[in-house]
């Protein structure tokens, strides 16, 4: 057998077959947009799939340290995270919020229904292997550092790595 | 009786398809699995999931409002 013999051998048992791609934009930081976007992610991953979810804009507030505290250099980015400073268990609703009321009392709903948290479905996602990517962009433009989000996220991307596999993915969806 | 059992009763969606396809994950070849779930979106759910990954879904039941999916890891 020559060296070139190996090149053309079938693909040993060991390479896994490619698994279909699944995209979600994450553009929210709204508790009922980060629900769905968690469910639909970490139900992907159990069907098999290779699932990516980018966290963009508000968005990346899911992925935010709960003392992630005020972040950036200049007065506007520590406004910004003054007004809005969620993580995955302080998001509010897009309705209904009521001053923090509304998404207290869909919290209590959730766990009198065994409904798994927004935190929950962050740390099984994580589990499953769900690629979590922040937006750099996003995180530049409101201060925030890798020390300022959870552990567990692959390194910081843009727009084009997003596009570039959403160009091969069997469901992209934007939420 | 299956080799490995997982309770997912009272959780809602999409906790049991997790649950069942972390166990099926960690599982061997050929061994069975068995799911009990409360939730009725589990019905469709489970054998759905079932054709997609391509782990038969042996046998399915209902018992005391409980519903069972036994699936073989493939």
């Amino acid at each position: 057998m020559t060296a070139t013999d190996h090149q053309t051998e079938p693909a040993t048992e060991e390479t896994a077959p490619e698994k279909e791609k699944m995209v979600i934009i994450a553009a929210s930081g709204d508790l009922d947009k980060a629900w769905p976007v968690l469910i639909l992610a970490t139900t992907g991953a159990a069907y098999g799939m290779d699932v990516t979810v980018f966290f963009t804009f508000w968005g990346l507030g899911i992925l935010k340290k709960e003392d992630a505290g005020l972040t950036g250099d200049d007065w506007r980015q520590k406004m910004l995270s003054m007004f809005h400073n969620s993580s995955a268990s302080g998001l509010g609703l897009s309705k209904l919020h009521f001053a923090g009321m509304g998404p207290a009392m869909m919290r209590g709903l959730a766990e009198d229904h065994n409904v798994a948290s927004v935190q929950e479905l962050l740390d099984m996602a994580i589990d499953l292997g769900v690629n979590l990517w922040p937006c750099q962009m996003t995180m530049d433009l409101m201060g925030l550092k890798d020390e300022h989000l959870i552990d567990g996220l692959s390194a910081p991307v843009g727009a084009g790595s997003a596009i570039s596999l959403m160009k091969q993915a069997t469901i992209s969806l934007f939420i | 009786m299956a080799d490995i059992t997982v309770d997912a009763r009272n959780l809602q969606c999409p906790m049991p398809v997790l649950k069942l396809s972390q166990a099926v994950t960690g599982a061997d070849s050929g061994q069975t699995v068995e799911l009990i779930a409360t939730d009725r979106g589990a019905l469709s759910d489970i054998p759905a999931w079932s054709k997609d990954t391509g782990n038969p879904l042996k046998e399915q039941f209902e018992q005391d409002n409980e519903y069972h999916f036994v699936v073989v890891k493939a």
